[in-house]
């Protein structure tokens, strides 16, 4: 299968840093290196910077819960394939997400930052569901996969935890119109509801299966 | 002529333009009064964006105007909290481009001897303009600096003679969905309502801008007619006023009735007073230095010489 990995894979990579190359140029043309208007952040760059990262998070912790129903649904087992970039590219947002943060918006201050993580509930969420994310990318790869085993599934069991927390930060950041937030409470709502729902189904399943066994004895 | 002070919390009611000066202003600007002329035959009604907005006849009130250097047209024009054209920032300046500010009418009502309905240019036709370069302060913790061309509200409201039953005025907004597409959602309740307790209302420092930068308000930033109070957080400036009522009691205002615990009737600007969901204490500049550090909010945003004596004796925790 060399295609996906060396023609699928590095394109859909590189499509995955667009959000975060335009965000660059942006900053570059906000600091006034740059003076390209297509690519410009408008009169709150931070602002800009800050969202869009925090948006492309959401969604790539969403993309990557994708994954799974695809699979079950089209019966191609290649989508798996690409569920590790995506989790990995959440990470790499929410990184992003929170350097704008401290380093532009709170100007660098970590006293500032503990304050607001003690005192403002909507970002004492966001940092739990930013460092719940750290020992699922540090595990991440094969080798850590292999070693951990059937720990490693119940481990990477936590993206279900911290997608809520990611949505429910955005939620209550957002000042008044919760619409576009809404939008990520369904499209959450819809792939945590389809893994419950399988669960539910493989548990008949087995409960049958005994059911049928004790009968028969 | 222009004379500006460094500090505006040093200006001190001597500075304020002497009412003598005042008037032998308004005969100087009775020329300008062609401005007026020009509005009743339609002149700038139909000014698109990125068209050079009619210029306006006006005086430089630097008494009581900043020394801050203003933010640029671009930034004030594109930068916009005006959630009847869309919640983005960038909406108001997309989406107003073809709202109708002429023929406008405002209804004035409520506890004054004198109340009806009159025309845009009844409403401006005995006010001299001037501009005032002013701090603006967003609830959300960014600030401007913008020069704005108006004249005091207290002028406009002494001529319907309020009763002594009037003790705050109420300002409502148009609600026309068809040409105002975010009130087709209910983000908030529609028409935006605001409100001022009568002191207030009459404080020199309160204007009714009609225009930006020396020419006429983009409808971006409230066009025909919005109000000023530089020492509240911006949403208390209501724009595209269509009804002003002087009332007994205060007025529910949007967004206080939206969210109590988060906004104030008062929204005094107060660093000391946090959002229930981020700190007040200081702000982001909008402006040539993007990456800028955040700089200190002052008690209302730099104007308290002038105001803090309207709310002596008053928790500012509780009527925040």
């Amino acid at each position: 299968m060399w295609p996906i990995r060396w023609v699928l894979k590095p394109l859909v990579f590189l499509a995955c840093l667009i959000p975060a190359l335009h965000i660059g140029l942006g900053a570059l043309n906000a600091a006034g290196v740059l003076h390209i208007g297509a690519v410009s952040l408008g009169a709150d760059p931070v602002k800009v910077m800050l969202h869009t990262c925090g948006r492309w998070t959401l969604n790539f912790l969403m993309i990557a819960l994708c994954m799974t129903p695809l699979k079950d649904l089209t019966h191609w087992v290649v989508w798996l394939r690409f569920r590790r970039m995506f989790g990995l590219f959440a990470f790499f947002y929410v990184l992003l997400h929170f350097s704008v943060y401290l380093l532009l918006d709170q100007s660098g201050k970590l006293g500032d930052l503990w304050q607001d993580i003690v005192k403002r509930p909507y970002i004492t969420i966001g940092m739990l569901g930013l460092l719940l994310l750290i020992p699922l990318a540090v595990t991440s790869t094969a080798k850590a996969q292999r070693r951990l085993g059937r720990r490693w599934t119940r481990l990477h069991r936590l993206i279900y935890v911290i997608s809520i927390l990611g949505v429910w930060h955005f939620w209550w950041g957002v000042k008044k119109d919760i619409r576009e937030p809404l939008l990520y409470v369904c499209g959450l709502t819809l792939l945590l509801g389809y893994r419950l729902w399988k669960h539910r189904q493989s548990l008949a399943r087995v409960s049958v299966a005994r059911f049928a066994r004790t009968d028969g004895a | 002529m222009r004379k500006r002070s460094a500090d505006p919390a040093k200006i001190v009611p001597s500075d304020i333009t002497p009412y003598q000066q005042y008037l032998s202003r308004r005969a100087l600007i009775a020329g300008g009064l062609g401005f007026a002329a020009a509005q009743s035959i339609g002149g700038f009604a139909g000014v698109a964006f990125g068209q050079p907005a009619a210029a306006l006849t006006y005086v430089r009130n630097g008494a009581l105007s900043v020394a801050d250097a203003p933010n640029s047209y671009t930034d004030i024009t594109t930068y916009n909290n005006y959630y009847e054209f869309g919640t983005d920032k960038s909406d108001p300046s997309e989406n107003a481009q073809k709202f109708r500010t002429r023929p406008w009418n405002v209804t004035i009502g409520g506890e004054a001897e004198v109340t009806g309905t009159f025309s845009l240019e009844d409403i401006l036709q005995p006010h001299p303009l001037e501009e005032r370069i002013y701090r603006l302060r967003c609830v959300e913790a960014w600030s401007m600096v913008v020069p704005w061309v108006g004249f005091p509200l207290g002028d406009l409201l002494k001529r319907f003679k309020p009763t002594s039953k009037a003790k705050f005025v109420e300002f409502k907004t148009l609600y026309d969905p068809k040409q105002m597409p975010g009130q087709r959602a209910a983000v908030l309740e529609w028409p935006y309502v605001e409100g001022l307790r009568i002191d207030e209302a009459m404080h020199p420092l309160t204007l009714m801008a009609v225009g930006l930068y020396g020419k006429v308000l983009p409808n971006q930033n409230g066009a025909p007619l919005r109000l000023i109070v530089p020492w509240k957080y911006g949403f208390k400036g209501i724009k595209a006023i269509v009804s002003i009522k002087f009332t007994e009691h205060a007025p529910r205002t949007t967004w206080a009735g939206s969210a109590a615990n988060e906004y104030g009737f008062f929204a005094n600007v107060n660093p000391a007073v946090d959002h229930p969901r981020w700190s007040q204490a200081s702000e982001r500049h909008i402006g040539a230095n993007a990456f800028g550090r955040r700089q200190p909010t002052l008690p209302f945003n730099g104007y308290a010489a002038q105001v803090a004596n309207l709310y002596n004796g008053m928790d500012l925790r509780k009527f925040f």
